[in-house]
């Protein structure tokens, strides 16, 4: 339930700077299910400090719920989540506060607030997480992290003002805003146009060239994927199929990465699209 | 009917049969919706009395739902006020007794039709307006985002709504209360010759502030009902646009059931007061 408040006594997370490479997140055994539709059996997956592993998979298959139960948006029914270490699965809401400072999420649809402005949207997370912040160096944090964007001087716009893209693109500079060491990114090309899809791909690699952060990347976009992925992991039939770096994507056998691939690749070519 | 589409019905049948759920299903996820809710009023209350408090969103959500609601609260108070008055006027006239007739209009004013009235026509404008306006935040994962950025959806979305809902509505029976008496008031002077001061000076004889107190009472807890049953349903949508749509049809449902059950045990109870 969205409001779902558990009370559990455990320790504080403290979130250390990891080194490039370590061991950031650790899906272990992880189960879930929705109402009689199972979408986890035993999933497994790492993720290391300062890669971009794209999560592909067909619709439906819970990549989304993946990166919610991360932050404690959705709760697993089973299994674990280690974050850094700390065992995260069973936080209340108050315990997942630093998570989400340091874990930041850029949803499908932006998730934009419709009543703020575009600079509010962007301050928010600054007034919940620093509320002693003063109002000048939100602003500017406002104006810096919009600017990152490729859209500076957009404060006074409102979300119905802008573009799919544009959205997308503040939905980042929000994420962005707390300076976290994960950004998580729920199919970021979905629904848009070739141009925008290259820009919003640009923007994956430049945030981990500028700030150095990891991200996971779920879509079904294969361009996308291999222009962003270090790493890559297959979902299907309820679990993780396969990880590895690109090329050993292109040269799997694994029977439902191969189809998954060879699906898209008939879309692209020539004819491919009837 | 061709030949595959009747190889395909018995099929579709089967399927739409194992889809619906059972009675006893049914009963279980209303019990279980309830008790979401019962939990739901609990965060909220302990939530309400501790800070921080949003004193900003406060006042933006009683203009919201309160000032705007203020027209339609009038109406149907203006229009129970004549009716009730032309109607006790007549029957009273039956009696003799037509110069009463203050006296039963504002004790059936201020106790049962102000409030309820209100809390029905209102109700159903404030309830739907939230349901609607957190359904559509939650199909389009804005309270997710709430979350994810270290909001408190209950803080944010749900105490103010609330607590405006509750300060709103015994301000708008009071409204209700004094226009439906002079609209009543008007009414009776003019059908039945009856003048001004025979009818309020008979109000005035009748009415105990325990009359008044009392509806004004239920006007809060309508519009507490009002404003969790809203938050609730928008809250719990699922199935995305058309989920919003169900969700705002049953928040007029349950909480037009709500106030009349609520207001029958109020009754009761004060009646004894």
């Amino acid at each position: 339930m969205a409001f779902s408040h558990r009370k559990k006594e455990a320790p504080t997370f403290e979130f250390h700077r990891p080194t490039p490479g370590e061991q950031l997140i650790h899906f272990e055994h992880l189960q879930k299910a929705f109402g009689a539709k199972r979408v986890y059996d035993d999933l497994e997956l790492d993720v290391r400090a300062g890669e971009t592993l794209v999560v592909l998979g067909g619709s439906g298959t819970g990549k989304s719920v993946l990166l919610k139960c991360l932050i404690g948006l959705q709760r697993p029914d089973a299994g674990r989540i280690l974050f850094q270490g700390h065992d995260v699965t069973g936080f209340s809401e108050e315990q997942f506060i630093p998570v989400r400072r340091n874990v930041a999420m850029v949803f499908q649809g932006a998730a934009l607030f419709d009543s703020l402005s575009v600079g509010e949207n962007v301050a928010y997370p600054l007034r919940e997480h620093f509320p002693d912040m003063p109002l000048d160096e939100v602003r500017q944090r406002v104006a810096e992290k919009l600017a990152l964007v490729n859209l500076p001087g957009t404060e006074r716009l409102m979300p119905s003002d802008l573009s799919g893209g544009m959205k997308k693109r503040v939905g980042l500079a929000r994420a962005i805003a707390t300076n976290p060491e994960v950004i998580l990114w729920d199919e970021p090309t979905t629904g848009l146009d070739p141009v925008t899809t290259q820009s919003i791909n640009s923007m994956i690699n430049s945030m981990k060239k500028k700030l150095g952060c990891t991200s996971i990347v779920v879509t079904h976009d294969l361009v996308s994927a291999f222009a962003v992925g270090d790493r890559m992991a297959m979902l299907a039939n309820r679990r993780i199929v396969q990880v590895g770096t690109r090329d050993e994507f292109r040269r799997s056998k694994v029977p439902e990465v191969r189809a998954f691939l060879d699906a898209r690749r008939v879309e692209l070519e020539p004819g491919g699209m009837s | 009917m061709s030949p595959s589409a009747e190889a395909e019905a018995p099929e579709v049948v089967e399927v739409a049969a194992q889809e619906r759920p059972s009675v006893v299903e049914r009963a279980k996820q209303r019990l279980e919706s309830l008790g979401a809710m019962t939990q739901m009023t609990g965060q909220v209350l302990s939530r309400a009395v501790r800070p921080p408090f949003d004193g900003a969103a406060l006042i933006f959500q009683v203009e919201t739902l309160g000032v705007r609601s203020l027209p339609i609260a009038l109406l149907t108070a203006t229009f129970a006020g004549l009716v009730i008055s032309l109607q006790f006027g007549y029957f009273l006239a039956r009696f003799g007794v037509q110069y009463t007739v203050g006296r039963v209009v504002v004790l059936t004013l201020f106790r049962e039709l102000a409030p309820v009235l209100t809390a029905l026509t209102v109700g159903a404008r404030l309830g739907s307006g939230m349901a609607a306006e957190l359904g559509a935040m939650t199909v389009t994962e804005q309270v997710d985002a709430i979350r994810a950025l270290g909001a408190d959806p209950l803080r944010k979305l749900v105490v103010p709504r609330v607590l405006a809902c509750l300060l709103v509505m015994p301000v708008l029976t009071v409204f209700a209360d004094v226009v439906g008496l002079v609209a009543g008031a008007l009414v009776v002077n003019a059908q039945y010759a009856i003048s001004l001061d025979l009818f309020f000076q008979g109000a005035l004889d009748a009415v105990f502030m325990m009359d008044f107190v009392s509806g004004v009472f239920k006007g809060a807890v309508f519009g507490f009902i009002i404003g969790l049953v809203g938050c609730f349903k928008g809250l719990t949508v699922e199935g995305g646009t058309e989920g919003v749509g169900r969700a705002t049809t049953q928040t007029v449902a349950i909480t037009s059931v709500a106030v009349c059950l609520a207001d029958f045990f109020i009754t009761k109870v004060t009646l004894y007061l």
